[in-house]
């Protein structure tokens, strides 16, 4: 499969989660427009690492190239459970405090 | 047009189509369900690909334990009843616009992008991504990220209990 359409594929999503951020005011929704981002990024980075993987097959009938890029994507999958955990919490204690999750409350902060 | 191409367009058209769902669904409920559907496609896109071990890793990780997550969050508040309130129309246009404005801005940048000609992600074989192999990688060489990782981890939980107690 030409590496042009994972690139394609991997655009309209990572838009798409762009849109959400942009338009949506519920900051749970928010959040998981990034995640979606996230993984629009995750998905190129395993179709470049197989990409790098049948080109140095051509040479070297067991390289090992491409390794790195599925490990960076593990790694990601570890900080994203982090950050929601994180992230998660900061939004119950902001419902606690303000009774509601639209994002425009958090403008009192700047006070 | 063979099998992997059937799948790869039907797993793409999928992945979208529940993405857009995820925009448009009022019920944040609905929103969290559709995203476990783009979990799934992308999972599907994993194994076309020939990461099994990423391709499980996504599926216990985000569609298992984040999802679930977000789930617990949203029926904790109940706010699968009350309805979101209303944005101004022309703030949406202008997200919407500017979104579509970076898709038609990169798309036409890959399309120019003479390295990128010929070049093919090697479907169904190659075996990097099998546990073994990543397993001896994660091991030898990333050792130390593996072991800040759980550092990380440990910080997160410690950070989610303190932020998330009363008063």
């Amino acid at each position: 499969m030409p590496i042009q359409y994972y690139i394609y594929f991997s655009l309209a999503l990572f838009s798409i989660g762009i849109i959400g951020v942009l338009t949506r005011r519920n900051a749970i929704i928010v959040f998981m427009c990034i995640e979606l981002m996230l993984n629009a990024v995750n998905l190129l980075l395993v179709a470049f690492s197989k990409m790098h993987h049948g080109a140095a097959l051509l040479n070297n009938a067991n390289a090992t190239t491409g390794v790195e890029g599925q490990l960076f994507v593990f790694f990601i999958m570890v900080v994203a459970a982090a950050e929601v955990s994180v992230g998660l919490a900061i939004i119950v204690m902001m419902y606690r405090n303000t009774h509601s999750v639209d994002i425009n409350f958090l403008n009192r902060l700047k006070n | 047009m063979d099998t992997i191409q059937i799948l790869f367009f039907s797993l793409s058209a999928l992945a979208i189509f529940s993405a857009i769902m995820v925009l448009v669904s009022k019920n944040p409920v609905h929103s969290v369900l559709w995203l476990i559907a783009v979990f799934f496609a992308i999972s599907g896109h994993y194994i076309l690909l020939n990461a099994q071990f990423l391709a499980i890793v996504n599926l216990i990780v985000y569609a298992g334990a984040i999802m679930v997550l977000f789930l617990f969050v949203i029926m904790l508040m109940n706010l699968n009843s009350e309805g979101e309130p209303r944005k101004n129309w022309w703030m949406k246009l202008a997200g919407v616009v500017s979104g579509g404005c970076f898709l038609v801005v990169l798309v036409s940048l890959v399309k120019q992008a003479t390295e990128l000609s010929g070049k093919a992600a090697l479907m169904k074989t190659g075996d990097i991504g099998l546990i073994k192999n990543l397993g001896k990688a994660l091991f030898s060489d990333f050792v130390v990220p593996f072991e800040i990782s759980s550092v990380l981890f440990l910080s997160a939980m410690v950070g989610a209990v303190v932020i998330g107690k009363k008063d």
